[in-house]
This record gives C-alpha cells, sequence and structure tokens, in this order.
C-alpha cells in the first residue's frame, strides 16, 4: 500500500512542479516505485519538465470521465521503469475534475505505487481540494520571501483543516547564497518559527534548475549539483532517514542554526 | 387582609427614591396602585425631577411590562428611572451572561486567513500569524507571537485590552478604536499590553504593570457582575 504526498504552496511560482518532479525523481533513484500527477488542469507543466510531454495520448480528465483506463493513461518515464505520470488536461478547465474521482485514482495507484506525489495547482480553490483530497500527507513549499510565506501561513492552515493528512512539513526553496550573507533575506530560522511546522529541506537558488528544467531532464539526475543533493535529502528523509540539513555555502552561521533548530525539531 | 398591604412601599434615599414593589402579587395589581399612587400625589411647580430605584425583588419582568412600568412612572414627568433591579433572571440570559463572562482557552495557531473569535475573553495559546485575526467581546490574552490583529471589546467595551507575550501586531483594535502598526520597519515588544488610554484618546502599548492601576476591576472575581 503505497502513500500519497501533496506538493503545494499556495503562492504561484515558488517552484511546486520543479519540487515534485525532483522529489519523484529522487525516489525513484531510490528504488521506489512512484507515479507523478499533475493536478493543474489546463496548465500543466509536469510533463514538460520530466520531458514526457510528446508520449502524452489521454491524461487525468479522460480517467476521471471515463474515456480511458488508468493505466492507459500513465505515462512510463524514459530513464526509469520505476516512475510514471499521470498528466493534467490541456484542453479542460479545473471543474472537469472531482474529489471524488481523485480519490478513486489515487486509491487505485496506491495499490501499485508505493509512491504518489501529486504536484497541487496555485491557489486554494477547487484546483487545490482536489490536489489534496486523496492525499495522506503534504509537503509545503515556500521561498524566502514575505508573500510566499503568507500564502505558505494560509495554506497550512486549510491542510490542518483536513483530518485525512498528517500535519504538513515545509521546503524553503530558492535560497540566495548571497543575499543569505547580506542579510537581506529572511532567516531560515524566523520562516520555521512563524509557520511552525517540521523543515523537511532546504534547496538554494541554482542556475542549473532551470537549465535542467528546460531540457526536460530533472535536476535530481544530476549528482553535481547542490540542489539536486537537497532533493535527494528530501526524497531520503521522506523515506525516514535522518539527514542533517545541507550547508549551503563554506560559510556558516545561519545555517548552523537551522542545523540545530532542525535537531531539536525532529 | 390584602387590601390593607402595601403593593409599592416607597422609601426616599439621598440620590432620590426607591420603589419597592411587593413580589407576590399580580403585575396587574401592582401596576394599578402604583398608578393611583403617582397620580395622587401632585407635583409643585418648581420640584426637581427626581431619580428613582425601581426593586422588584424576585420577580421577573417581560419587556412588555418593563416598558409599561416605565411609562407608569414617566407619565407625568416627574422621575426618571435610573435602574429596575431584579433578583432573579431568564435561565437564557443567564447563560448568555455565563459565556460572556468567562475565559475561553484555545490552544491553536491562527494562521493567514483564519478569524478566531469568542464571547467573553480569549486566552490564546499559541501565535496569531499575520493575516489572521482573533475578535473577542472581552479582553484578549496571548501566550505567543501576535504578529497579526487583535481585537478586543468587539460589543463596545472600551475597557477590553490585549496582552501578549511577543507582540509585534498588524494592527490593535478595542472596541471602535484603531491602531496600525507604524510604516517603518520595527521591533516588537515582550509582555505589553494595549489598551485604551483616555487622556490621549488612542490605544497604547504599554507595560503589563500599567494594567494594575489602570484597570482595577480585572482581579475583581466578578467584575462582569458590576458592569452587568
Amino acid at each position: 500500500m503505497g502513500e500519497a504526498i501533496v506538493i503545494t504552496s499556495g503562492k504561484g511560482g515558488v517552484g511546486k512542479t520543479t519540487t515534485s518532479a525532483n522529489i519523484g525523481t529522487a525516489l525513484a533513484l531510490m528504488d521506489k516505485k512512484v507515479c507523478l500527477i499533475d493536478t493543474d488542469i489546463g496548465l500543466r507543466n509536469l510533463d514538460v519538465i520530466m520531458g514526457l510531454e510528446n508520449r502524452i495520448i489521454y491524461d487525468i480528465v479522460d480517467v476521471i470521465q471515463g474515456r480511458c483506463k488508468l493505466k492507459q493513461a500513465l505515462i512510463k518515464d524514459k530513464r526509469f521503469d520505476f516512475l510514471s505520470l499521470l498528466p493534467a488536461a490541456q484542453t479542460s478547465d479545473k471543474t472537469a475534475v472531482t474529489t471524488e474521482g481523485m480519490r478513486s485514482i489515487i486509491a487505485e495507484l496506491k495499490q501499485e505505487y508505493d509512491y504518489i506525489v501529486i504536484d497541487c495547482p496555485a491557489g486554494i480553490e477547487q484546483g487545490f481540494q482536489n490536489a489534496i483530497a486523496g492525499a495522506d500527507r503534504a509537503i509545503v513549499v515556500t521561498t524566502p520571501e514575505k508573500s510566499s510565506v503568507r500564502d505558505a501561513d494560509r495554506i497550512i492552515g486549510l491542510l490542518e483543516k483536513e483530518e485525512m493528512i498528517e500535519s504538513p512539513r515545509l521546503i524553503i526553496n530558492r535560497i540566495r547564497n548571497h543575499m543569505v550573507k547580506t542579510g537581506d533575506m529572511i532567516d531560515i530560522d524566523d520562516i520555521v518559527q512563524l509557520l511552525s511546522i517540521d523543515l523537511i529541506g532546504i534547496v538554494i537558488d541554482d542556475d542549473e534548475v532551470i537549465k535542467a528544467s528546460n531540457k526536460g531532464e530533472p535536476i535530481a539526475l544530476n549528482p553535481n549539483s547542490k540542489a539536486s543533493i537537497a532533493y535527494r535529502n528530501i526524497a531520503r528523509r521522506i523515506l525516514g532517514e535522518t539527514v542533517p540539513l545541507q550547508s549551503l555555502e563554506d560559510e556558516k552561521g545561519v545555517f548552523q542554526r537551522v542545523k540545530k533548530f532542525f535537531g531539536i525539531r525532529s | 387582609m390584602r387590601e390593607k398591604k402595601q403593593l409599592i412601599t416607597i422609601k426616599g434615599t439621598r440620590e432620590g427614591i426607591t420603589l419597592f414593589i411587593d413580589e407576590y402579587c399580580s403585575f396587574i395589581e401592582a401596576m394599578k396602585e402604583l398608578h393611583n399612587k403617582i397620580i395622587a400625589s401632585k407635583p409643585k411647580d418648581d420640584e426637581p425631577i427626581v431619580s428613582v430605584k425601581v426593586k422588584l425583588g424576585n420577580r421577573y419582568l417581560t419587556e412588555d411590562q418593563e416598558k409599561h412600568l416605565r411609562k407608569i412612572i414617566n407619565e407625568k414627568n416627574r422621575f426618571t428611572i435610573i435602574s429596575i433591579e431584579s433578583d432573579v433572571i431568564l435561565k437564557e440570559d443567564a447563560l448568555k451572561w455565563k459565556e460572556e463572562s468567562k475565559i475561553n482557552a484555545v490552544n491553536q495557531i491562527v494562521r493567514s486567513g483564519q478569524v478566531l473569535t469568542v464571547k467573553g475573553d480569549l486566552l490564546l495559546i499559541g501565535d496569531v500569524n499575520p493575516g489572521g485575526k482573533v475578535v473577542s467581546a472581552g479582553n484578549i490574552y496571548i501566550m505567543g507571537n501576535l504578529y497579526g490583529i487583535a481585537h478586543a471589546g468587539v460589543d463596545g467595551d472600551r475597557n477590553a485590552f490585549i496582552v501578549a507575550s511577543y507582540m509585534k501586531p498588524t494592527q490593535l483594535r478595542i472596541a471602535d478604536y484603531l491602531s496600525r502598526a507604524p510604516d517603518y520597519e520595527s521591533d516588537g515588544v515582550y509582555m505589553e499590553c494595549g489598551l485604551i488610554d483616555e487622556d490621549e484618546d488612542k490605544i497604547i502599548i504599554d507595560r503589563l504593570q500599567v494594567l494594575s492601576h489602570k484597570r482595577k476591576g480585572l482581579s475583581r472575581f466578578e467584575r462582569r457582575v458590576q458592569n452587568g
């Protein structure tokens, strides 16, 4: 029986889709059977980042509306046999998906896969409700910006009302080294303290991530990138390992404190 | 026998007069007698208006009855009612009263977009994050960080106040007063309270110690009984 994890953030553009693709890939690298689901109906991206766009025949709306079987819509990844993608529809809108439909798809996928990673659309409307409907746990992605943290807080509030979902965990994405140094960025400690949920990983803002996304190769495949290691560490933490937070630079200080903080919390 | 018994007893005090209405007779009889008594005594022209306290004992007045009573007493324009006191209240009112005077302990984080509303006082164990809001008819005590909006005395109680372990609110609201955070970046304060300052006519934030002389009623157990 697998586990469904929803990746959400509230605000758009903080890296939900990139995070979903990379966590899925990193879990698959550790020999877990993983299925990615893109629930951003009408604005699908996950297939592009995974480089699987040209393989789409059926999508999630076709499955929910009974035009095809679930197995037919799943796309096997070109790199791993263990990784599949259920793409979103590009032509329908969000109303085509129902929470019941999502629940039954996820229940079916859980029989087959170890992890189901659900990429949630931005916003808190129906699309969000659909994405979290079948999830067992949630990961909230935020960047060290005020507006993004505010939206993450709102999302955590909504997730806490869902009884099916465990307490969400936090990824702080796009941390910029040079701004950390100058102190112009919101402190990671402050974010964790404000949101008061467990931190599951921090990812630096790495140009390689964008390059890799454009090539359709998730960065997690490239072992030389710091961001890649961060995603792999997150995957290990999802599996229950205790992995210390990366130090992002030689410079210590802020991140030492975070490490200490994380150590206490976990 | 009954004819001889006074249904209405009038006592003069320094503040005015007190009317005792017998608690066993029927309301209509009592009103009849009251009416007669008031009509009987003709006012002198230069007599000042007398304030009246009505004591009902164990009698409960419905709204209509109270209106009727007020009409009779005010009839000749000589009296002004300062209070109508009864030793009994409806269960419904008692429950409401209890609700309004109790301290509601809540243990949660009030996150962005969430509103926590209570009647009576609020004791929040947890933070109020930016974008979150707590509202109470009485005082607000926060054991945690206040970053969002807190509104105390929402029904108009200007004596209400807000205390927090750490205070850096977006807005403080007390009754119909409002104050907001300054536009420049500022540090919050630890263990302080927000309350309305009568002299300055605005909400001020001050040390907790000022509460002991500015809000003296706080330590009194049944302070809301007095406020009534």
